[in-house]
């Protein structure tokens, strides 16, 4: 771009353009357009095949284990129409409690697939709706692009839009929750995050009614899409309080706030997983909070406007504020005393304390995407912008304004949340990505700029060639231009081998790191060539092929999603974690001994029982890698599970020295039955365990009540069927 | 009412009767007898491939112009395919000429009996004779038993059959051969003179039988061979006049032999596999055409991995599937294979303008039984006058589908049969009508939408659609 201004002002100086210097003017401009509508469309693009290296490393195909349940949901949506959807209650997970999907999810996603599905098929392209929930995801990041773009344009000017749209197209820590086939609802609720921040920011800007009420139906479009929306609702309402303190308060904040908050509050309440939650939940009391505290600002603006009076108007001050603050302040704690407002949930406490959800919700806390994120992985999923985004922060409080400190407190608060949590790093990357924007656009627009006045005095002169020999004449008689010159120009050549190195850095994350289906494991071969392990695909398969249809499988929750998609068969408990109590009783069972645990499997009716072992491959998050977790869960329900059992001086084992209730509890017993009969590893002895790098404890496993129905060809699923009970007589 | 649907049924009855009296018109003509008759039966894969020879001779006044086979009702069922070839011998060199051979209903045969005729090229006349060659396949002959089988054991199967050869005609001299896969048979029944050398048994000589004559014998032996077979195919072939045909085959897979009965171990099939699983199978080859492009094997999870191609530019190109687990008996499995293969080779524009594919019928995998093929042959959008010519009866019907972009839809010719083997797999011809001109429907119809849009764009960026103006300052 920067070229192409400076071949514009090339085009301007030379002696024939001034005839028709009007017209040349406005082609400029649409040079310019044009240039912007080009950038914009390869970044579409862009964003769109950086996401499908899943798709040629591997296959068009749903990954990981939460997409599985959306994709389920979506075929179910596609095949049964909306109402059917809506009214669905499951009695193939959660067995026997079953689990009432329509109420308890959020149907954005899939609505949003089966709608493009539809679409499609209404114009006659023959889709399968697997291709179409595959490519969910970057066609929704690619149009975040284009919501960036506008964002950055509002916020600083169109380069800026434009950097940020180029910014946020390969940004690793977005493109990690959006590569194809990650059919999840971030995939699109970031999307929705962010054009309901753009439409909020464009309504408190101009004062608009149209663009608040779309800012409403982009934080509908929110809610029905992601449990994030708090986010939301309570960054909303925190910006309005700090334009309140810092007195920004204005009419066009009152409208947009007003009308977005209402609207938007009384258009969630369709969404039946969310209900009333808006007005009866703690997490949402604080934009009500800010709402009341909104009208009586207005209302004191406008006694103040009546009174004319400082001191008269002082006191009603003092009355108003005591009063209004002590009314919300008991309505709160009646609210709260009478269990009508409900506390805040778990989920919400963790993010606030990170340390309260592994003392007290270990279901949170097992699940590795909820940890602390290190400072690698910003490193990873940032690269330059974890640099330049400080640097932005400075230009936006250089140049401060109501969209400004709107993108400085979302840009804060969700790099602090993105520090809580490894996931939410998610959510801090539009944000990071924006300012990172403002960053780099103004400090190449204004290092541009410098070279260009320079360049500018010599128009006079003949050629190009000559021009750094005047500047060089020209600087000795102001010492400080020359180094200006050179230093902006290496520090432009500076800025575009950062963003080059940026862009590289991007595309090897992406290629290498984000695009692995979990599913299908892939590894290298001992020549070098890649291997490839689709046991979770086969023992699936199996599951759906060779059992009865009605079999129960018992499996950690882990795998619930999966076998329910893939297997097609009634689970006991998966990755939607509603019943803590449950999902205790399978832990229970795992960490029993065998006659217990059968007592227990025999009371849920489980027929099968599903484990996952990486000792023959080297995988490291089977079972037994997870098995502290089932223990810690079962234990927090059942005291008769304690975690010391399984641990000898506090270190866990499954070697010679592990505890004995290690090994022979049926997690244990399970994973490695008749493990010790193989030969893993050359010069090792028999049952080397490759995952943990140990000789397994208990080589003689005998099982009583369950027996092998299936182990898939490199051993990383292993199905068991639960024998009947024994006759009596 | 009732005497109404009596009277009814009384006259369907009639014309039923009628009917089959007129169709039972060439009664067996006891003029004919069978002079030797060899009988050799394959037991070596789950299709029982049986080889009889016939020496027929025409004893009576009349001439006969056609043969009777009989098969007893279980066969019957079970019956594949019947071919016959009359064998001409000329200066020591034997040839095959193939004969016409039709199922017939005759009422008046015992036991319920069920006849195919074969159809003599030239009429048998009096002291004449000739020698028959005759091929029947037989499939779900074999039953397992013990019928249920655990992983470390081998399969028994029955095979029930008669000593004696089934015949309207009375047969001077015969005797049956059976073939067993290995050399393991675990009974059978004897009637003399009954001998067993190896793999093979034999069941006569018997001399002067009477027509009808009929010893059931049962005969157990090991056979470990794969038990493959496809519940149901479906074979969708898509013509493009853009230079491709595509094929989409649907397979329900299923090993019908002993089911597998308790544990499987992965550690005793991995490290013994000559002792466990002997009647599992891992995987089957199918047979493609030569320049076979784009190759998927999947199911409806995903990719299967496990599958090897040999492309070959001028014989059958050979695809190797791995199914994603094993198949024991019992155990089931789903998968599609589908491919591309170069339109000039299978689509041919006969003499009178309109064209017609020339594609093999039956189920490329080897070995493999097919309960219920279905044959969909998708013609291009626009094409006209379908019909199917195939070698053998099956039931035709046509259907619509809607793909890419279609407006009218296409038409679908749908060929079902039911009890496929491999020796099914000869071409068979689909004709149809089409004019070149429908191929750029879809073309023009994406470049017209995108030139509306294009045109919108420009109408709106050069309208100005605001009510009132607002000042420019």
């Amino acid at each position: 771009m920067v070229a192409k201004m400076e071949k514009a002002t090339d085009l301007l100086s030379s002696p024939q353009s001034l005839f028709s210097l009007k017209s040349l003017k406005l082609k400029t401009k649409q040079q310019e357009l044009l240039i912007r509508i080009s950038i914009l469309c390869l970044v579409y693009i862009l964003a769109f095949i950086t996401r499908l290296f899943s798709v040629l490393r591997y296959e068009s195909m749903i990954h990981e284990f939460d997409p599985y349940f959306n994709y389920r949901t979506t075929l179910y949506l596609t095949q049964k129409g909306f109402y059917e959807f809506w009214n669905w209650f499951d009695s193939e997970s959660w067995y026997p409690l079953g689990r009432i999907i329509g109420g308890t999810l959020y149907p954005g996603l899939m609505v949003t697939a089966a709608f493009i599905y539809w679409i499609l098929r209404f114009l006659r392209f023959a889709v399968h709706i697997r291709e179409v929930c595959v490519l969910t995801a970057p066609f929704f990041a690619s149009n975040t692009t284009l919501v960036a773009y506008f964002f950055g344009k509002e916020l600083w000017d169109s380069g800026a839009g434009l950097v940020a749209a180029a910014l946020i197209a390969i940004c690793p820590g977005y493109i990690s929750r959006s590569v194809a086939g990650s059919y999840d609802n971030e995939a699109v609720a970031i999307f929705a995050l962010l054009l309901t921040f753009y439409l909020f920011v464009k309504a408190v800007k101009g004062g608009s009614l149209a663009w608040s009420l779309a800012s409403a139906f982009g934080y509908f479009y929110m809610v029905s899409a992601w449990g994030g929306y708090i986010f939301i609702i309570n960054l909303i309402p925190l910006y309005v309080l700090v334009l309140l303190v810092t007195g920004r308060y204005s009419m066009r904040l009152y409208v947009a706030y007003n009308c977005m908050y209402i609207l938007g509050m009384l258009l969630a309440m369709q969404i039946r997983f969310v209900g009333f939650q808006h007005v009866q939940s703690g997490e949402h009391m604080a934009a009500m909070g800010v709402f009341f505290l909104m009208q009586v600002f207005y209302f004191l603006d406008w006694v103040k406007h009546l009174l004319n009076d400082q001191k008269l108007f002082q006191a009603f001050l003092r009355i108003t504020l005591t009063c209004a603050i002590s009314v919300g302040a008991v309505a709160l704690g009646v609210g709260t005393a009478s269990g009508y407002i409900s506390p805040w949930t778990g989920r919400f406490y963790s993010l606030l304390d990170p340390t309260y959800a592994k003392d007290h919700i270990p279901i949170i806390a097992s699940v590795s995407e909820h940890q602390p994120t290190a400072w690698s992985s910003f490193m990873f999923d940032f690269h330059i912008l974890l640099i330049l985004f400080p640097a932005g922060l400075y230009f936006c409080f250089k140049r401060l304004s109501d969209a400004t400190i709107f993108i400085v407190m979302y840009g804060l608060t969700s790099m602090y949340f993105a520090g809580v949590m490894v996931r939410l790093i998610l959510v801090a990357t539009p944000a990071v990505c924006l300012i990172s924007a403002i960053a780099v656009s103004a400090t190449i627009k204004n290092f541009s700029q410098l070279v260009r006045t320079k360049t500018k005095p010599t128009q006079g002169g003949s050629g190009k060639g000559t021009t750094s020999a005047k500047t060089s004449s020209k600087g000795a008689l102001d010492q400080s231009l020359p180094y200006q010159k050179n230093g902006a120009i290496a520090l432009l050549v500076g800025a575009f081998y950062l963003l080059t190195r940026y862009a590289i850095h991007c595309t090897w994350v992406t290629s290498e790191a984000y695009s692995s289906p979990s599913i299908v494991l892939a590894a290298r071969g001992a020549h070098g060539n890649r291997v490839i392990f689709d046991d979770y695909r086969e023992a699936y398969f199996w599951l759906r092929q060779n059992t009865p249809s009605d079999a129960k499988v018992m499996s950690w929750w882990d795998y619930g999603y999966q076998i329910t998609a893939m297997g097609n068969r009634t689970v006991i408990v998966d990755n939607n974690t509603w019943n803590n109590t449950h999902i205790a009783t399978v832990g229970r069972a795992m960490s029993s001994y065998e006659d217990e645990a059968y007592e227990i499997m025999r009371s849920l009716d489980v027929d099968y029982v599903l484990v996952v072992f990486g000792g023959v491959t080297g995988y490291s998050s089977d079972d037994i890698n997870k098995f502290l977790w089932m223990v810690r869960i079962g234990g927090g329900v059942f005291p008769v599970i304690k975690e010391p059992d399984y641990l000898v001086n506090g270190e866990y084992r499954v070697d010679k020295g592990a505890a004995p209730k290690m090994l022979n509890c049926l997690m244990y017993k399970l994973s490695y039955y008749r493990f010790g009969e193989l030969t893993t590893e050359y010069g090792k002895p028999p049952g080397y365990d490759r995952a943990r790098g140990v000789e397994i404890g208990n080589k003689d496993i005998k099982l009583e009540y369950l027996e092998e129905a299936y182990t898939t060809s490199n051993w990383i699923v292993r199905i068991y069927k639960v024998k009947p009970p024994k006759n009596r007589w | 009412m009732g005497a109404m649907a009596i009277l009814r049924l009384a006259l369907v009855f009639s014309i039923f009767t009628s009917l089959s009296l007129t169709r039972s018109s060439p009664s067996p003509s006891p003029q004919l007898q069978i002079v030797n008759a060899e009988r050799r039966i394959d037991l070596n894969s789950h299709i029982v491939k049986v080889f009889l020879t016939l020496k027929v001779e025409n004893i009576g006044e009349s001439p006969a112009s056609e043969v009777l086979l009989a098969f007893s009702p279980t066969e019957a069922d079970h019956l594949a395919l019947v071919k016959a070839a009359a064998v001409a011998s000329k200066k020591k060199k034997k040839s095959y000429l193939p004969l016409d051979v039709k199922p017939i209903n005759l009422v008046d045969g015992p036991n319920g009996t069920k006849y195919y005729l074969v159809y003599l090229l030239k009429p048998l006349v009096k002291g004449e004779a000739i020698s028959l060659e005759v091929l029947y396949l037989l499939t779900h002959s074999l039953e397992p038993f013990p019928v249920e089988i655990s992983q470390s054991e081998s399969q028994l199967v029955y095979y029930r059959d008669s000593a004696k050869i089934l015949s309207p005609y009375p047969i001077k001299q015969q005797a049956t051969f059976l073939k067993a896969p290995t050399s393991r048979v675990e009974s059978f029944t004897r009637v003399e003179p009954t001998d067993r050398a190896n793999t093979e048994l034999r069941y006569g000589p018997y001399e002067e039988q009477r027509p009808y004559s009929y010893s059931p014998v049962i005969v157990h032996f090991e056979n470990n061979n794969a038990f493959a077979v496809v519940e149901e195919l479906v074979r969708e072939i898509e013509i493009s006049h853009w230079g491709s045909v595509q094929v989409t085959e649907h397979y329900k897979l299923v090993h019908a032999g002993a089911r597998h009965k308790g544990v499987f171990s992965r550690v005793e099939y991995q490290s013994r596999p000559s002792h466990s699983g002997v009647s599992s199978f891992k995987h089957l080859l199918a047979e493609l055409p030569p320049r076979v492009h784009s190759v998927y094997y999947r199911d409806n999870i995903g990719n299967i991995s496990s599958s090897r191609l040999r492309t070959n530019r001028k014989k059958q190109s050979e695809l190797l599937i791995e199914p994603r687990y094993p198949l024991f008996g019992g155990w089931k499995s789903t998968f599609v294979i589908g491919y591309g293969v170069p339109l000039e080779d299978f689509l041919f524009e006969a003499a009178d303008g309109t064209r017609y594919l020339n594609y093999s019928f039956g189920c490329p995998l080897g070995q493999t039984v097919v309960d219920k093929l279905t044959v969909k042959v998708v013609l291009p959008e626009g094409s006209k006058n379908p019909s199917a010519v195939v070698p053998f009866p099956v039931e035709q019907r046509f259907e619509k589908k809607y793909s890419y972009l279609d407006v009218v839809g296409r038409t679908v010719v749908v060929l079902e049969k039911e009890n496929v083997v491999p020796e099914h797999n000869s071409p068979f011809q689909v004709y149809y009508q089409f004019s070149p001109i429908y191929m750029l429907a879809e073309p023009l119809m994406l470049t017209s939408v995108f030139f509306l849009f294009f045109m919108a764009c420009v109408t709106y960026l050069q309208v100005d659609l605001s009510i009132s103006k607002i000042k420019q300052t």
